[in-house]
């Protein structure tokens, strides 16, 4: 019995090495006074510095921050109200069409868009980065406020619709306290998964249009430089505060059961 | 009969608004993509006329390119196969990691679930381009391994744009996938089945092997199918880790809308690996479900 433990825990700490050490490795060698990416060298601030210097880098972050906003809130929106539409009501293709984004390759759902823009003669902007990543997270809002609604006292609603509210003062001043933190963890799961798409973003963007995963894309297309460790290192740090607010709004969204 | 009306409404007007986006920028494009890929390149790219001297011009010759050209056949072959090695490399190392955390301490179970989450929040190209530098021919990882090498007379092997390389990243980026549904499986096992088991004389080996495992395979096959779609669909590990040789479907797919830019056949390659996808996706989850019906049914 004994053995077998120490043998789990030996795996299972190579399996957290796995999953960390690459990235403890971007973040110190964002750090590092040199071009190569191999060897410490010493403690520098140099490529931070760079990065806020760096115009392309800049036009990506607010593109990236400013599509991020408006999927999150106009998902929010209709991930809510399909949340509740498929807890409180039988609405199978509503259903299928909210979880099958989720399910299918990120890849069709990028290349299908990409002709339904060109067809339509939408020029790709950030315009078409937003409609099509708010396609995708509507499902994931409308996942964790269902959750939510589950785990409420639906007779709540109820009591308030017997009290004389209207369907619309029951969910404004009872269902939507109650579900509440779903429905901001829902928003702040948007946000992430928006300003993190790269598949979708990919197709959609055109040309003209650069986000940060797009930017970092064609810089390590070309060469590994510490100023993608500096911007990565940034960009973990603001998805890490979101998950930590996230979390702490709804316990058990990052719980198993 | 008023109520029943407003429940009807209030029902359209709740689920109206987002089933109208859905369908205008998911089912729409999707259903586009499936009428564009029976349809005829276009001299410039894109897609031909639909009607030409009044007839519908819809025909399957991309359908029949996929299946004549042993290329692609061969490609599809190649991605099925990465993508399995991935789904067991994942599943292998996900197994020890998530007993573990369904072991542990109920307290600790959340923090240890957490953090192997926390990384699959980060972004997917960081977390590529992690690899890029750990397996960089300056790195130390790259240096040990040749001087080893060296020291038995072999040349030196390049450890990045291999397909070593993308087989790593592949299990890297995936594994939460697997930890996920497999903790959610073993956190739910019933622990007096191995105390019966180990009473009645069998070892650590036989209780896991003959518990432990088959209660599991529910998990197991979810992983999979959760493992397997989006690895089956990759472009951008390939794309940056890979060499010339690696190129899998997802790489001849953005080829075909970006730079030869034959839609009708590039909806043909989207369209047959999202069906593979599901297929042998679906074909898991029915494995998972018939298993645990026939042991249901056994107990």
């Amino acid at each position: 019995m004994r053995r077998r433990t120490v043998a789990l825990w030996a795996a299972a700490v190579a399996g957290y090495a796995f999953l960390y050490i690459p990235l403890v490795i971007v973040v110190v060698y964002s750090f590092n006074n040199s071009r190569l990416n191999a060897e410490w060298v010493g403690f520098t601030l140099d490529w931070y510095d760079k990065l806020f210097h760096d115009q392309e880098m800049l036009e990506a972050a607010a593109n990236s921050l400013g599509i991020a906003l408006v999927v999150s809130a106009v998902s929010t929106v209709l991930g809510t109200m399909a949340g509740v539409a498929m807890y409180r009501y039988k609405t199978r293709l509503l259903s299928v069409l909210v979880l099958t984004p989720i399910a299918i390759p990120e890849i069709l759902m990028g290349v299908s868009l990409l002709i339904f823009f060109v067809l339509l003669n939408f020029t790709p902007s950030v315009v078409t980065v937003a409609l099509s990543h708010i396609a995708f997270c509507i499902g994931f809002v409308a996942i964790v406020v269902r959750a939510r609604l589950a785990g409420m006292d639906e007779s709540l609603t109820e009591a308030a619709r017997d009290c004389g509210a209207t369907p619309l003062q029951a969910f404004r001043y009872v269902t939507l306290p109650l579900i509440m933190p779903g429905v901001i963890a829902g928003a702040l799961m948007a946000f992430t998964l928006s300003i993190d798409d790269f598949v979708i973003t990919f197709f959609t963007s055109g040309a003209g249009t650069v986000t940060l995963p797009l930017q970092i894309y064609s810089m390590i297309k070309i060469a590994v430089t510490p100023e993608v460790n500096a911007v990565s290192t940034l960009l973990m740090l603001l998805t890490l505060a979101l998950i930590v607010v996230a979390s702490r709004l709804t316990p058990t969204l990052l719980r198993s059961d | 009969m008023a109520a029943r009306r407003g429940a009807n409404l209030g029902k359209w007007l709740v689920s109206g608004p987002p089933l109208l986006y859905l369908v205008v920028f998911f089912a729409i494009p999707t259903l586009i993509m499936v009428l564009a890929s029976f349809r005829t390149p276009g001299e410039f790219g894109g897609l031909a006329p639909l009607v030409e001297d009044g007839k519908l011009d819809l025909n399957l010759d991309s359908y029949a390119r996929l299946l004549s050209d042993a290329v692609y056949v061969q490609i599809f072959i190649k991605s099925v196969w990465y993508a399995l090695l991935t789904t067991l490399f994942c599943l292998l190392l996900a197994y020890p990691l998530s007993l573990l955390i369904a072991q542990s301490a109920r307290r600790h179970r959340d923090l240890l679930l957490l953090l192997v989450i926390l990384p699959f929040w980060s972004n997917f190209l960081i977390r590529v381009y992690a690899w890029m530098i750990i397996l960089g021919p300056n790195a130390a990882l790259a240096r040990t391994v040749n001087s080893v090498l060296a020291w038995f007379g072999h040349e030196p092997v390049p450890l990045l744009f291999s397909s070593f390389a993308v087989l790593v990243c592949l299990v890297y980026v995936h594994l939460p996938f697997m930890v996920l549904p497999l903790y959610a499986n073993l956190e739910k096992h019933d622990l007096a089945l191995l105390d019966a088991a180990q009473d009645l004389g069998a070892n650590a080996w036989q209780r896991f092997w003959r518990i432990t495992f088959p209660l599991s395979l529910p998990g197991v096959y979810a992983g999979a199918a959760l493992v397997f779609i989006p690895a089956l669909g990759i472009f951008a590990i390939p794309d940056i880790l890979g060499g010339p040789e690696d190129s899998l479907i997802g790489n001849v797919i953005k080829q075909q809308f970006l730079e030869t830019r034959d839609w009708p056949f590039g909806s043909v390659l989207s369209i047959v690996l999202t069906v593979a996808a599901l297929l042998l996706a679906g074909l898991a989850a029915w494995f998972g479900r018939r298993n645990l019906g026939a042991r249901q049914t056994n107990a």
